[in-house]
């Protein structure tokens, strides 16, 4: 066999069953070998980020790796924010592009870009195959690097006279990596510190990003927080790392959280941060986050260790057993946090998420609650999102009880994710009712995927918080730029998205007024088919609460009933 | 404050390109680095010598160590160490100057490499600090043309295992 059916038995023996990409010269042997037959099942983007974005949102839905194809150049480089994506929100990501003849690398050949070194500072390693008897080791290391110690996203470059070569095909059993050794378990004697650090707080906290939901640490960090009767904060990227209707959650920390969930976290003694990595949206200004915490840092990358903040006890290792562990050590039950718990839910009564409802103009908040009403109680709902404002009204409004139901761009701020990763997302969960909620400025970066959704049937319904404007721009230009407002104007009306998705043979709506709000949502839920609800809001609403960016946690800017006027 | 830094590394293409990057991003600005192979044909030795922290240098240490081709990340703790710099210098050196030259050449070690009409070209191996003072005083002769290879060292025979990698304390 050649190097193309080489990479594609690889992928099988790997158990991938579903690829995203796009051709091109380069990677026409690929291409050519799926042609000839694999039980991969391809899905085309219409845009390699498109393709890429997919990758992700089916790993992240899945827990697999997602598996993106794009062909040399610009293939590769419309694969380059992806990729970045997934190295800021460590999703395991492998990528597989095409590269010019060996003989013509490093000679400016047609479409030929050195990809390898554009994403060096964004990978977690990378290959640029030049034999191709070396072909399945690489993709098995490839995917045993994005998948072991923190995820996160690799690229395989393979030159076309590489896919064409012959070999004798053999997978090996094993990965010959001597430099990549990832932490097997947690030291005993800083697990059995920080379970004492644990068991001795009077207002200890729970402050879990995302690294959770990658270790699959789920149900270790839910039995840890009823044995202790811990509080416990889900970052943006843990939504759903731990129910969120659990009498233990405690909202969401960070610039858009409420104020009851920054507060619970300044205001803790200890915090027990758990695959989280004090990201500045997270914290505000460092110096001021927390100041009387001590601080109990559980990550699997030891460089996230005393990066930000200083770990008082850090532990290195693999979270789901570094919490069991942990869990083993604590008294069941203590009755030491019930005043704690008492106080986080005192907070949390005394300041509620608020906005007005006048009656005039869709508010978009409410969009984000009938949405959550229409589907409370749903085990089989996905939701993904752009980013901006819809995306933060997302995260306040929408309780993810199950893992891998959130899927969103956290670390990069994507804009234009939400369409393609939900797409993904519906590849690795079929069953489940995918629903990406979007911004109008986002839903233009990547909106011609809904051609994929259309026709590769994999239906998905986008809910665009529609309220022409780049509103997270607005919203700071608004607050911190004196109102200059500048080029964020985009229309409630054009394009007509109701009619777009038409164009593309999904459903469309569009919702003007509260009333028609309930009606649309459950249409497009039910339809089965892809669907695009235009809700066209209210531009002048802005996200609240909010912790400017550099101020201190504790200072959070809530929600005043008083709002400036725009010419809509 | 200076470290020096030795890192063992897969004799694979693009790793240096991956840890200079790395120390880009960080913005730390390299002194020095030298690589060349070691006792082992598939393993390289790369020496960094690096003006930071000590916390920014940790952080860095752990950055590398995620690094697939990196074997392992260690710090040349002085005095614990041998370090070494060889340079070539070539100092203008007309013919009444000549025997002065070779006579402060001479106190430093440093060998004569080869001899114009009018200049000299020295070669010295020795501590990095001899290197500097033996530059600081050939400079006033007229220093035509100098090339350093960077500093390069090994931990003391006498305590083999003392440059341990330092961030598996934290495992």
């Amino acid at each position: 066999m050649n190097g193309a059916d080489a990479i594609l038995r690889s992928l099988e023996a790997e158990g991938v069953d579903v690829a995203f990409g796009l051709p091109g010269g380069a990677i026409l042997p690929l291409y050519d070998a799926l042609a000839r037959g694999t039980t991969v099942r391809h899905v085309l983007a219409r845009h390699e980020q498109g393709a890429g974005h997919m990758a992700e949102g089916y790993a992240r839905a899945s827990g697999r790796a997602g598996v993106a194809f794009a062909t040399s150049g610009p293939g590769a480089t419309n694969l380059v924010t992806p990729i970045a994506d997934a190295w800021m929100d460590s999703t395991p990501l492998v990528c597989i592009t095409g590269q010019v003849r060996s003989h013509l690398i490093g000679s400016d050949a047609f479409q030929e870009c050195d990809i390898t070194g554009i994403t060096i500072p964004i990978v977690k390693h990378s290959w640029l195959v030049q034999d191709v008897e070396e072909l399945p080791h690489v993709i098995k290391a490839a995917f045993h690097v994005a998948r072991t110690g923190r995820c996160g996203p690799v690229l395989v470059d393979v030159p076309r006279d590489i896919q064409e070569a012959e070999l004798d095909f053999s997978y090996p059993d094993a990965v010959s990596l001597p430099g990549w050794k990832p932490p097997r378990r947690g030291h005993e004697r800083q697990i059995l510190a920080a379970a004492q650090a644990i068991a001795a707080a009077e207002r200890p906290i729970l402050y879990v990003g995302g690294g959770v939901l990658n270790a699959e640490a789920t149900a270790e960090l839910r039995a840890l927080a009823e044995r202790g009767r811990l509080p416990v904060v889900t970052t943006l990227m843990a939504k759903g790392a731990f129910p969120e209707t659990h009498e233990l959650h405690a909202g969401w920390p960070g610039m858009h959280g409420p104020k009851w969930s920054n507060w619970a976290l300044n205001k803790a003694d200890l915090i027990v941060a758990v695959g989280s990595r004090f990201d500045d949206r997270v914290t505000g200004k460092v110096s001021a986050f927390a100041p009387g915490a001590t601080v109990v840092h559980l990550d699997i990358d030891a460089a996230e260790i005393s990066k930000i903040r200083r770990a008082d006890i850090p532990v290195v290792g693999p979270l789901k057993s570094v919490l069991a562990e942990i869990g083993r050590f604590l008294e069941p039950v203590p009755a030491r946090t019930e005043p704690w718990l008492r106080q986080i839910a005192e907070w949390r009564d005394q300041f509620p998420l608020r906005y007005r409802r006048d009656g005039e103009m869709l508010k978009p908040q409410l969009v984000l609650e009938t949405l959550q009403e229409l589907t409370s109680g749903r085990d089989d709902v996905v939701w993904t999102t752009g980013v901006g404002q819809h995306q933060m009204w997302a995260m306040q409004y929408l309780l993810c009880d199950r893992p891998r139901t959130f899927i969103t761009s956290g670390g990069l701020g994507t804009m234009g994710y939400g369409v393609p990763a939900a797409i993904g997302a519906k590849a690795a969960r079929p069953d489940a009712t995918v629903v990406c909620v979007d911004g109008d400025g986002c839903f233009q970066m990547t909106q011609q995927e809904l051609a994929t959704s259309v026709l590769e049937n994999l239906p998905i319904v986008v809910v665009i918080v529609n309220n022409g404007f780049l509103g997270m721009v607005r919203q700071w230009q608004d607050m911190f730029f004196e109102e200059r407002f500048s080029q964020i104007r985009l229309t409630h009306s054009t394009p007509d998205y109701a009619a777009l998705a038409r164009a593309y043979g999904a459903e469309g709506f569009t919702v003007e007024s509260e009333d028609d709000l309930e009606g649309a949502l459950a249409e497009a839920l039910a339809c089965g088919r892809p669907a695009v609800v235009d809700a066209r809001v209210d531009p002048r609403e802005h996200c609240f609460p909010m912790i400017p960016a550099g101020a201190a946690a504790l200072d959070v800017v809530e929600f005043e009933d008083t709002q400036t006027e725009v010419n809509v | 404050m200076k470290h020096t830094l030795s890192v063992l590394v897969e004799n694979k293409p693009g790793v240096l390109m991956r840890i200079a990057s790395l120390f880009a991003r960080r913005g730390f600005n390299i002194d020095s680095l030298a690589v060349g192979p070691t006792e082992r044909h598939d393993v390289s030795r790369i020496t960094i010598r690096v003006n930071c922290e000590t916390s920014p240098l940790e952080q860095i240490e752990k950055q590398m160590h995620k690094l697939v081709n990196v074997l392992r990340v260690a710090e040349l703790v002085p005095g614990e160490s041998i370090e070494r710099e060889l340079v070539l210098m070539k100092v203008s050196a007309p013919p009444a100057k000549r025997a002065e030259l070779m006579a402060l050449g001479e106190v430093f070690g440093a060998r004569v490499v080869d001899l114009g009409p009018d200049s000299i070209v020295f070669e010295l191996t020795g501590p990095p600090e001899d290197v500097d003072s033996f530059e600081e005083l050939v400079r006033p002769h007229g220093l035509q043309e100098l090339v350093r290879t960077g500093r390069i060292g090994l931990g003391r025979a006498h305590r083999p295992n003392r440059n341990r990698p330092r961030q598996h304390v934290l495992a």
